[in-house]
């Protein structure tokens, strides 16, 4: 017994002391930035109240878009992901092969050429080619496409995580693979992948960003773009500053609630 | 579709071999099982008997041999697995009931969908079925609300919805504490007094020799001993089962 305590106590003594050295360091770093850095620069920079106050309520217009362009984005992720992700575990294997290089190749290439495919590529090759609802029919399937992938892989552990026994259960009583999926297996499955699902919204949100490659108008223009076009004409930071607070608004409520829904997954 | 014929077994199974791998598990397995037959299979841990089960509705696929059962060539080529198994209910150990499903939509869900019966009418079905197994008010309740004993009734009553021949019970009372066992085994009675055909996986000897007409012992895969439980129970004539018993019923000498 004495044997054992001992070397548990110098354990717990060892980590306060490490605990007290990061903490000196951070007080340090805090205190360095506090006492060297140009304040009265920052706050020429960052937060001039005149310039935040001319953005509105013209930011809204953008603010609105952003939520337009990710919701779109993650409508057409989940109509794709879905049946890629039943593909994915079907028992005919020309579909596991093409959904499995469905999710490869989309989750490989960077969002930003998938944008520019849509947007340039194909309108290249197919001459003519007209996307339902113009640049947001563009946007939808643009960074869609991305999403997709990752919503198709999500499901996937979801539908991998549901027992074995729930579809025996199913089987059991006649129920048909495809009746199977569709009453036991996805409904349980998205339940498992909410929280998942919500960190993807977070990502468009902030994917939405990438829209200005397609050539936006004041119109269809996203926060991004338009905090970037007030600093070019304020030659002033703050519009970043406010632009950054409005991701803000729409990411930290959508990570607490992944949060919390995790929670209360965990609990079940 | 139909090939049974009226004074046929509603069970037959014939040369059952399975293997997983280079494990065989059942090693040539003969038996039936006559309308209204209750027969409950005992064995050692590991001996094959919910693989000879699931053999049965085909939830595993027989490597060799052939069985019908309530009326369908399980093995055939053109067997509709689908429509089979409507007529076979099952009773899992860990009564896998429809975690996401209330306990009227658990008993209501398949009566809905694969025989598209209207929803009321398939309610009052499932209704009526909860009754007879003693769960009434938990109508709304989620799976996880209710106690063990509870859920493996739920599941009882979930599969007699599809109105089956035949009902096969994989241990339904070894998951659920000692005190609840008997309210799940007197359903089980109850159905076997009105004449349903079951085969039953257990370890309960008592219930065994009370409800069984036939109790079969396998080990290592094969039928080492079938006969009245009064026989097989009471006077094994096989070492082997001689010592399953003895394990059973004095487990701690
Ligand atoms: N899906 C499977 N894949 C591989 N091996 C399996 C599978 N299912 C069962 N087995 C093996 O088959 C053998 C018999 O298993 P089975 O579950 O039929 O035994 P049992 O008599 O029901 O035992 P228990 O009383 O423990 O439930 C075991 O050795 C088991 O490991
Ligand atoms: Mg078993």
């Amino acid at each position: 017994m004495a044997a054992r305590t001992r070397p548990r106590l110098a354990q717990r003594q060892r980590r306060r002391i490490s605990r007290a050295i990061q903490y000196t360091v951070a007080a340090a770093v805090v205190i360095a930035i506090a006492v060297f850095a140009d304040w009265g620069r920052i706050a020429d920079s960052f937060l001039q109240l005149d310039i935040a106050a001319g953005m509105f309520p013209a930011v809204w217009t953008a603010f609105w878009n952003t939520i337009v362009y990710t919701l779109l984005a993650f409508v057409f992720g989940m109509v794709a992901g879905v049946p890629i992700a039943l593909m994915r575990v079907s028992a005919f294997a020309p579909y596991r092969w093409f959904a499995a290089g469905y999710v490869e190749v989309f989750r490989g290439l960077p969002a930003l050429l998938v944008l520019f495919l849509v947007g340039f590529g194909v309108p290249q090759a197919f001459p003519g080619i007209q996307y339902p609802g113009g640049v947001y029919g563009q946007v939808a399937i643009g960074l869609g496409l991305t999403s997709s992938a990752y919503i198709a892989e999500s499901v996937r552990a979801g539908i991998a995580a549901v027992p074995k026994g729930q579809v025996e259960a199913a089987r059991s009583l006649g129920m048909s693979h495809t009746r199977t999926m569709v009453t036991v297996v996805l409904p349980q499955a998205l339940r498992i992948v909410i929280p998942p699902l919500t960190n993807e919204l977070v990502m468009l949100t902030k994917d939405s960003s990438l829209v200005f490659v397609l050539g936006v108008t004041t119109a269809t223009m996203e926060l991004s773009k338009f905090a970037r076009n007030e600093l070019t004409s304020s030659a002033n930071a703050t519009p970043l500053l406010v632009g950054g607070l409005l991701y803000l608004l729409l990411t930290v409520p959508l990570s607490i609630l992944a949060r919390r829904l995790e929670k209360r997954g965990d609990a079940r | 579709m139909n090939d049974s014929t009226l004074d046929g077994p509603l069970v037959r199974i014939k040369g059952l071999h399975k293997h997983f791998g280079d494990n065989e598990v059942l090693r040539g397995i003969d038996l039936d099982i006559a309308e209204g037959e209750v027969v409950c299979l005992i064995g050692p841990s590991g001996s094959g008997k919910s693989t000879l089960l699931r053999c049965v509705n085909l939830l595993e696929t027989p490597t060799e041999g052939t069985v019908t059962a309530a009326g369908h060539d399980m093995t055939g080529p053109d067997a509709d697995l689908d429509a089979a198994r409507r007529d076979i209910g099952m009773v899992f150990q860990h009564f896998n009931l429809f975690s996401h499903l209330s306990i009227l939509d658990n008993v209501a869900i398949a009566q809905r969908r694969v025989l598209k019966t209207p929803r009321a009418e398939a309610e009052a079905e499932a209704r009526r079925l909860l009754a007879e197994v003693g769960i009434e008010g938990k109508e709304r309740a989620k799976p996880a609300q209710l106690s063990g004993g509870q859920q493996q009734r739920v599941a009882i009553a979930r599969a007699l919805a599809m109105g089956p021949k035949l009902m096969l019970f994989d241990e339904p009372t070894s998951a659920l504490d000692p005190e609840l066992v008997g309210e799940v085994l007197s359903v089980m009675k109850g159905l076997a007094a009105e004449g349903m055909t079951m085969l039953v996986v257990t370890h309960e000897m008592s219930f065994a020799r009370e409800v069984a007409d036939r109790v079969i012992f396998l080990d290592g895969g094969v039928i080492v001993e079938s006969g009245p439980p009064a026989e097989v129970l009471t006077a094994p004539k096989t070492e082997r089962a001689r010592g399953f018993l003895h394990r059973v019923l004095h487990p701690v000498d």
